[in-house]
């Protein structure tokens, strides 16, 4: 009799897994568009000639904060909501909260999506949002840390899966973060001063960019990686003593490299080593977690010809080795000289975030998206093998442009006659850009398309299943 | 660059809060037995579509996974 109660009573809370899900293609459509429309604007500057709000520079962070936020941070939620309830056995720790930070997170991104373009920004690099909005972000950020370790603390599985402490740090640390980068002086509703000034704005500032891209574009997408890999391959983690050593040593090491953002600037220099040391070091920790999560498949090589959703999740972490080995390189300074402020950065973080962010995060929602819908799979398998080669050659496009371009530019601007005259000027070096911007928007829009393709597919899975509620196995049996 | 007087600090505390964190966890017994944890999320038996059954080694429902100690978890 208690039994039967308790077998009715304890489901998984998948509602804002599904809801954070689906929020993740909506928003990463939306972003990756307005990322094709900024592309076609450099290539063609005249494009919305004449319209402030659909300028480059205040669409430019649209873009940025809606693939980042948006698109990212749903997966982030919609994947961490899924993993600590399945390793720990438990239901989400209060529900309610958990649909809360659902709603909270989406007025946040429909606020920044009509402030931006207007203009409204307190213009630090991918923390443009005003104060209101800030604050509610903290909000919503809290209670995403509430309703996390509560979860974790009412667990029924002793230890803690590798998997969820990544998801913590990046939960914490990017608290952290917001709090201290958004300090700021309110002067009105829309408009506040940063509560730092000169370069020690800038130090907190890229203190806070570096560590966002370590935390939550690296943290949290290594969480899904650690579950989903795992899962998808059916086999254990290569060495799971590794993951544990790759998750100490990444969050001990990422907190100090963000200085080499400020390579020859008003920085004092030794900071400039600094940071630059820590982020050859972070070289180690990088390589030997990509390095964990290939071999998971090893003796299982087949399965990667046949299963797209593996080809997602295995090729997002090569491209994950290839930008933190580029990464470190690029804030060696001396290669920062010729690299720093030309399209080769550019290139670097579209490596990271098309191939290691957007491909990890498209994978695991394959495999969660059917699973939340009452099926073991998407409507179409071979759709999702047309979107991951789809994805694959815009992405190879998209760098490729971008590496020559950047080191071209480089080479150009540094050019120097005998007489010790610049070879070039600076708009020669704009002209000669354009092929590779024309590439670009090639390799951006044929990303775009695969993400068209997969929201089809995610709407003929939703069409083809139902949202059934998914019971805890362990309490179930009891 | 008075500014470092804050990040320093900030990041030396965090570091110090870490390895409070790691302590905890390896006193508390978080890395013993650590490949055996990790096949623990493929245990199959697959009930549900995705009811995968991470650890049940005992059933009931008083937790028996967590013996003894009741130590209060706070990550």
């Amino acid at each position: 009799m208690t039994n039967k109660t308790t077998t009715a009573a304890v489901n998984y809370t998948d509602g804002p897994v599904r809801a954070f899900a689906l929020a993740a293609v909506v928003w990463g459509i939306v972003g990756m568009l307005v990322g094709v429309i900024i592309a076609t604007q450099l290539a063609f500057p005249d494009l919305t000639y004449g319209v402030p709000w659909l300028s480059y520079g205040r669409l430019r962070p649209l873009h940025t904060n809606a693939v980042i936020f948006a698109f990212g941070g749903s997966a982030l939620f919609a994947t961490s909501y899924h993993v600590v309830q399945r390793t720990c056995q438990v239901p989400l720790f209060l529900p309610k909260l958990a649909m809360f930070t659902f709603w909270g997170w989406n007025v946040v991104i429909v606020a920044a999506a009509v402030t931006l373009p207007l203009g409204i920004t307190q213009a630090k690099e991918y923390a443009e949002l005003e104060w209101p909005i800030d604050l509610l972000i903290a909000v919503v950020w809290v209670a995403y840390a509430i309703v996390f370790f509560g979860t974790i603390g009412i667990r029924k599985v002793r230890h803690i899966y590798v998997a969820n402490w990544f998801f913590g740090a990046f939960i914490i640390a990017v608290a952290l973060l917001h709090i201290v980068n958004s300090a700021a002086v309110p002067v009105s509703l829309w408009k506040s001063y940063s509560a730092y000034a000169g370069v020690q704005d800038a130090m907190v500032q890229w203190w806070y960019g570096h560590n966002a891209v370590g935390f939550f574009l690296t943290a949290g997408f290594l969480g899904m990686m650690y579950y989903y890999i795992p899962k998808q391959a059916e086999r254990p983690v290569y060495s799971y003593r590794l993951s544990i050593v790759h998750f100490w040593a990444l969050i001990f090491t990422y907190m100090w490299a963000g200085p080499h953002h400020l390579h020859y600037t008003a920085l004092p220099d030794w900071a400039q080593s600094v940071g630059m040391i820590f982020s050859l070091v972070l070289l180690a920790p990088s390589w030997g977690g990509m390095i964990n999560g290939i071999m998971t498949l090893s003796g299982a090589w087949h399965k990667l010809r046949d299963d797209p959703i593996l080809k997602f999740l295995i090729v997002a972490l090569s491209f994950y080795g290839m930008s933190t080995f580029e990464g470190p390189m690029m804030s060696i300074k001396t290669v920062n000289a010729l690299s720093h402020y030309t399209d080769w950065t550019i290139g670097h973080v579209h490596s990271g975030a098309l191939g290691w962010v957007g491909l990890i995060s498209m994978g695991s929602l394959y495999y969660l998206i059917p699973r939340m819908f009452g099926r073991t799979t998407m409507y179409s398998v071979s759709a999702i093998n047309l979107h991951f080669w789809i994805s694959t050659l815009g992405i190879v496009l998209y760098i490729a442009a971008m590496w020559i371009a950047g080191v071209m530019q480089g080479l150009m601007w540094r050019a120097l006659n005998p007489d010790g005259t610049l070879v070039y000027t600076f708009v020669e070096s704009v002209k000669a850009t354009f092929p590779f911007y024309l590439i670009r928007l090639t390799g951006g829009l044929l990303y775009l398309i695969g993400m068209g393709v997969m929201a089809w597919n995610v709407v003929m899975t939703i069409r083809n299943g139902a949202a059934k509620p998914s019971p805890i196995p362990q309490l179930a049996h009891a | 660059m008075d500014i470092l007087y804050l990040l320093i600090p900030l990041s030396a505390v965090l570091v110090l809060a870490i390895i409070g964190v790691f302590a905890w966890a390896l006193h508390t017994g978080q890395f013993d037995d650590l490949e055996q944890q990790g096949a623990l999320i493929l245990d199959a038996a697959d009930t549900a579509i995705d009811g995968h059954q991470g650890d049940r080694a005992a059933g009931g429902k008083k937790s028996p996974l967590r013996p003894g100690k009741a130590k209060t978890e706070k990550p």
